[in-house]
């Protein structure tokens, strides 16, 4: 039996920025959930059983189903919880699939080589990384000037869909400068990223859950001395 | 087929990519007229290179002059965009159970087709761990849609003819009547549809370029 307002839990962590994503997605919509924090090291049967092909976080569960993967997750809180707060995908159909191609770009592309970046065992593979992930940045860019149409966000005047797929990689992308990658997004080369970063760190849904980047930092270095970092899980 | 009512479809594609099927498939089921224009991948046309720059691949959707690339995101658009004979399940969760499987499906069976010894074995687990999980989405349907066919079965369509392929060089059955009834009478439901038979390419054909491209994979590595 569906209750009035069945219950939603978050599996995942803080350090995530996958789920980072589907956080940012509920307190747009300003949904109550409990956040059940996964520990590092070893993964609870609730995650194990609610996911059970990739076992890996975040994991919605509404009223005992399970949603998995991330932009998924968004995609699903924005249809549920339609008539809270602004919609998260626009309404035209070539303008969402313009969210979609650039969200499976920034998961497939992008990201990877943030991380290999960083952690790539040569600096031959840290070099290439480092090029891969400054042309992305540079499409990134141009998507953004051609998506937006002047206004502040990809989703237009408030916070969309591919916002939140690539604002949820700042925490990490300030945690990854502090720690003498290159800089990442500037005013000469990445103008309007800049201040849709700014903009969008400035949004109350994402400083609430973007962790300090000092706290990043140090994850990061103690979880690299223990083993070979691996990006945290979709 | 529906009259293009000033509205100008085309698809760029080649013969033997799955990708480029899921977007045949969902054409068909819309009822959308449209032109189709094979891709030689060795020679790509400065069309496809305009229209896809990111990727330059196969399949593109162009409408109305407007370029979309990647055949999930183009399944959603066709959607979107011609309301008749929806493919997409109405309810929040049922779109997501959709979307993952679209992706996940597929998961190691390509390592297991190109792969040997252990490698191929723990990719052969892993296929069998999402097909057990797979079948159970058939449980009561003819389909993953329903009654008809959906996102779901469009975007996982390719392994009722791919898989039998794989199959037959690797000289393995993976999905069995006895070990998975329903994907088993799934793969024949969809391969026979009206919406699909005359879409496949042709067997031998196919067999023999997988076979060409698993061979020279496999070489390469030893």
């Amino acid at each position: 039996m569906t209750s009035q307002n069945p219950e939603v839990k978050l599996l995942g962590a803080w350090a995530s920025p996958y789920v980072a994503r589907a956080r940012i997605a509920l307190h747009l919509k300003e949904v109550q959930y409990e956040f059940l924090e996964e520990k590092f090291s070893a993964k609870s049967e609730l995650l194990l059983k609610s996911n059970p092909v990739y076992k890996k976080i975040p994991v919605l569960i509404h009223d005992g189903k399970s949603v998995c993967e991330s932009m998924i997750i968004v995609q699903y809180i924005d249809d549920v919880w339609a008539s809270s707060g602004p919609a998260l995908m626009p309404g035209d159909a070539y303008e969402r699939a313009m969210h979609r191609f650039w969200t499976i770009y920034i998961d497939n592309k992008f990201i990877p080589s943030l991380f290999d970046m960083m952690t790539s065992p040569t600096e031959e593979a840290k070099v290439e990384a480092k090029e891969q992930t400054m042309a992305s940045l540079q499409l990134l860019e141009e998507a953004f000037g051609k998506i937006s149409k002047g206004k502040p966000f990809f989703g237009g005047d408030t916070i969309g869909y591919l916002d939140i797929a690539l604002g949820s990689f700042l925490g990490w992308m300030k945690a990854f400068e502090e720690m003498n990658s290159p800089k990442l997004l500037d005013k000469s080369n990445t103008p309007l990223l800049c201040a849709w970063a700014e903009n969008i760190c400035n949004n109350e849904a994402v400083s609430a859950v973007l962790p300090e980047t000092a706290k990043l930092v140090e994850f990061a270095t103690v979880t690299q001395t223990r083993f070979k970092y691996a990006p945290p899980a979709k | 087929m529906e009259e293009a009512k000033g509205e100008e479809v085309t698809l760029f594609g080649f013969w033997s990519s799955p990708f480029v099927h899921r977007v045949t498939w969902a054409l068909n089921i819309k009822k959308i007229k449209y032109k189709y224009v094979e891709e030689d991948l060795c020679n790509k046309s400065d069309l496809l290179l305009e229209h896809n720059p990111v990727y330059k691949k196969v399949p593109v959707l162009v409408y109305n002059g407007k370029a979309i690339a990647e055949s999930l995101i183009i399944l959603e658009f066709i959607e979107e965009t011609w309301k008749e004979n929806s493919i997409m399940p109405q309810d929040p969760y049922e779109k997501a159970i959709a979307r993952f499987w679209a992706t996940a499906a597929g998961d190691g069976l390509w390592q297991f087709f190109i792969t040997e010894g252990k490698e191929r074995e723990e990719a052969l687990a892993s296929v069998i761990n999402n097909f057990e999980l797979l079948e159970k989405e058939l449980i009561g349907k003819n389909f993953f849609g329903g009654d008809r066919i959906g996102y779901l079965d469009i975007s996982v369509g390719w392994i009722s003819y791919g898989v039998p392929i794989f199959e037959e060089i690797t000289e393995f059955k993976i999905i069995t009547e006895e070990k998975f009834p329903l994907l088993h009478a799934w793969m024949e439901a969809f391969s026979s549809s009206e919406f699909v038979k005359d879409t496949l390419p042709p067997r031998e054909k196919l067999s023999e370029r997988y076979r060409k491209v698993r061979e020279a994979i496999i070489q390469k590595k030893n």
